[in-house]
């Protein structure tokens, strides 16, 4: 048994090399792009619209609106890498009633790339949205002495995501590994429906952490300092 | 270790090809065709507006004007109705006018009619009695009432002499012609002979008379000779007091007129 699919090794040449991990996730690539691709060639513009169409536009709304009520101002900015965010792992989850399908978001390789893609992303919309003085000033608000504490915010947090989201996949694959060897058929299938939900909600989870740690870092602004404080500390309970 | 760095560094780079290649596929066309659909249902919305305003415009504009055609309508309607009403009295004038005249005309022909009718009654009524009289006096006649006539106009001869007439017994007495004495009925050889002495004695004629009977003399007596004749009888009578009534019915009633008995004396061809 593979703690991780990281431990499938399909090719390797030196150090570079192609395990489960990597192969599905291109799977996955494939699929979203040539979905979206096949959906959104033809699309309308008029009131009718196929119900493809109609399914995407529900998601990509859906996502939208979900930013905006997490209180980010401009909800398009952020649609492409929250909704990505959230497409991946929610995909990654659903594909898992394949047979012989090994999740990406299992590998605690795939979980750290997506906490580090949000521990670069924060800073990064934080700048774009503040300015980076600003950015870095909130660091030691509300006084220097919380300057170790707020970097210690930020890593902890990345490292949290990471973790929370791998254990929660790899859990889900190793106790229906488990349970296929010692019970009947009908357990594996119970706990492969809960591994479907758990799947969803993890990737919500992800997703919204991410757009509210965004939002903290994005309200760094004089008007809103406090709330942002309040946000800052917030976010790093879940 | 779970972690293996070169996966960690694919998955980084993976995901961001990812983020790439779903907003390029994904959602900016997705974004794009709610932004364009958005746009256009905000146009036709705008245009539903502009098309509802220009409509209310049109309405209250209709409005108005129905509003006004109501007016004109009315106003119309009342001096319609003033005209109607003038022109109703005018012709009702007019007809009361003509009634009048109608009327006046009717009551003209009808005493015109009345008038005729009296007339032709008068006149009826006076044939009628004429012809009664005529009739009852005829019935009446007969000899002994002859004979008294005949004394009636023996005595009156006599008296002829000392009046106008006196120039017509003169012609009698020179004429040559014909004598002749008509009657109503046969005279009796007395009534005759007294005739026949009056006509001889009185009067100097010394011709014998002829005598001769006229049934439509009613009763009475004539002498005639060269288309002249001298008598009394009761036509005559009653052909007087018949002209003397139809001269009353014909002029006006300005007095009464008594019919005179008279002996008639006329001229006439034999």
């Amino acid at each position: 048994m593979h703690l991780s699919p990281d431990d499938i090794i399909l090719w390797q040449f030196g150090i570079f090399k192609i395990n489960a991990t990597i192969a599905f996730t291109w799977a996955l690539m494939a699929v979203l792009t040539v979905g979206a691709w096949a959906i959104t060639r033809r699309l309308s513009r008029a009131l009718a619209r196929s119900r493809w169409q109609n399914l995407l536009e529900i998601i990509v709304t859906g996502i939208e609106k979900q930013i905006a009520d997490i209180g980010l101002v401009a909800p398009r900015n952020y649609v492409g890498f929250l909704g990505t965010l959230f497409l991946f792992v929610a995909t990654a989850s659903l594909f898992t009633i394949v047979p012989g399908y090994e999740p990406p978001t299992g590998s605690l390789s795939t979980t750290t790339a997506l906490a580090m893609a949000v521990f670069v992303a924060v800073p990064m919309f934080g700048i774009a949205e503040c300015g980076l003085r600003e950015y870095l000033a909130a660091y030691l608000k509300p006084t220097v002495i919380m300057l170790p504490f707020n970097i210690i915010s930020e890593l902890s947090r990345t490292l949290a995501l990471a973790a929370r989201l791998f254990g929660n996949m790899m859990s889900g694959t190793m106790i229906l590994a488990i349970l296929l060897t010692i019970t009947p058929f009908i357990f594996p299938i119970m706990l492969s429906a809960l591994g479907l939900l758990t799947g969803m909600v993890q990737a919500y989870i992800f997703s919204v952490l991410a757009a509210v740690y965004i939002a903290a870092a994005t309200r760094i602004r004089p008007p809103v300092r406090g709330g942002a404080a309040a946000d800052t500390s917030s976010a790093n309970t879940p | 270790m779970l972690i293996d760095w070169f996966t960690v560094v694919a998955q980084l780079l993976n995901f961001l090809i990812l983020v790439w290649l779903l907003k390029r596929f994904l959602y900016q066309p997705v974004l794009d065709a709610i932004d364009a659909r958005e746009q256009r249902i905000a146009k036709e919305l705008a245009q539903a507006d502009a098309t509802r305003d220009a409509a209310q415009a049109e309405q209250t504009h209709f409005r108005e004007q129905q509003a006004a055609l109501e007016a004109q309508r009315e106003a119309l309607l009342a001096t319609a109705a003033a005209d109607a009403d003038a022109e109703g009295q005018r012709l009702i004038e007019a007809a009361r006018q003509r009634a009048t005249e109608l009327e006046a005309q009717q009551t003209q022909r009808l005493a015109t009619q009345a008038t005729a009718l009296k007339q032709a009654l008068a006149e009826r009524t006076q044939r009628e009695v004429f012809a009664v009289c005529r009739k009852a006096l005829g019935d009446l006649a007969d000899a002994g009432l002859e004979s008294r006539m005949v004394a009636t106009f023996v005595r009156r001869l006599q008296a002829a002499r000392a009046t106008d007439e006196a120039a017509l017994l003169a012609g009698f007495k020179a004429s040559t012609a014909p004598l002749v004495v008509r009657s109503a009925f046969a005279l009796s050889d007395a009534d005759r002979a007294a005739v026949q002495a009056a006509l001889k004695d009185d009067l100097g004629i010394a011709q014998a008379p002829r005598f001769e009977i006229a049934p439509d003399r009613v009763a009475g007596i004539e002498i005639a000779s060269a288309g002249q004749t001298l008598g009394w009888s009761i036509a005559d009578y009653l052909d007087a007091l018949q002209a003397s009534v139809a001269e009353l019915l014909a002029a006006p009633p300005a007095g009464e007129s008594k019919p005179s008995i008279k002996l008639k004396v006329s001229t006439h061809a034999e």
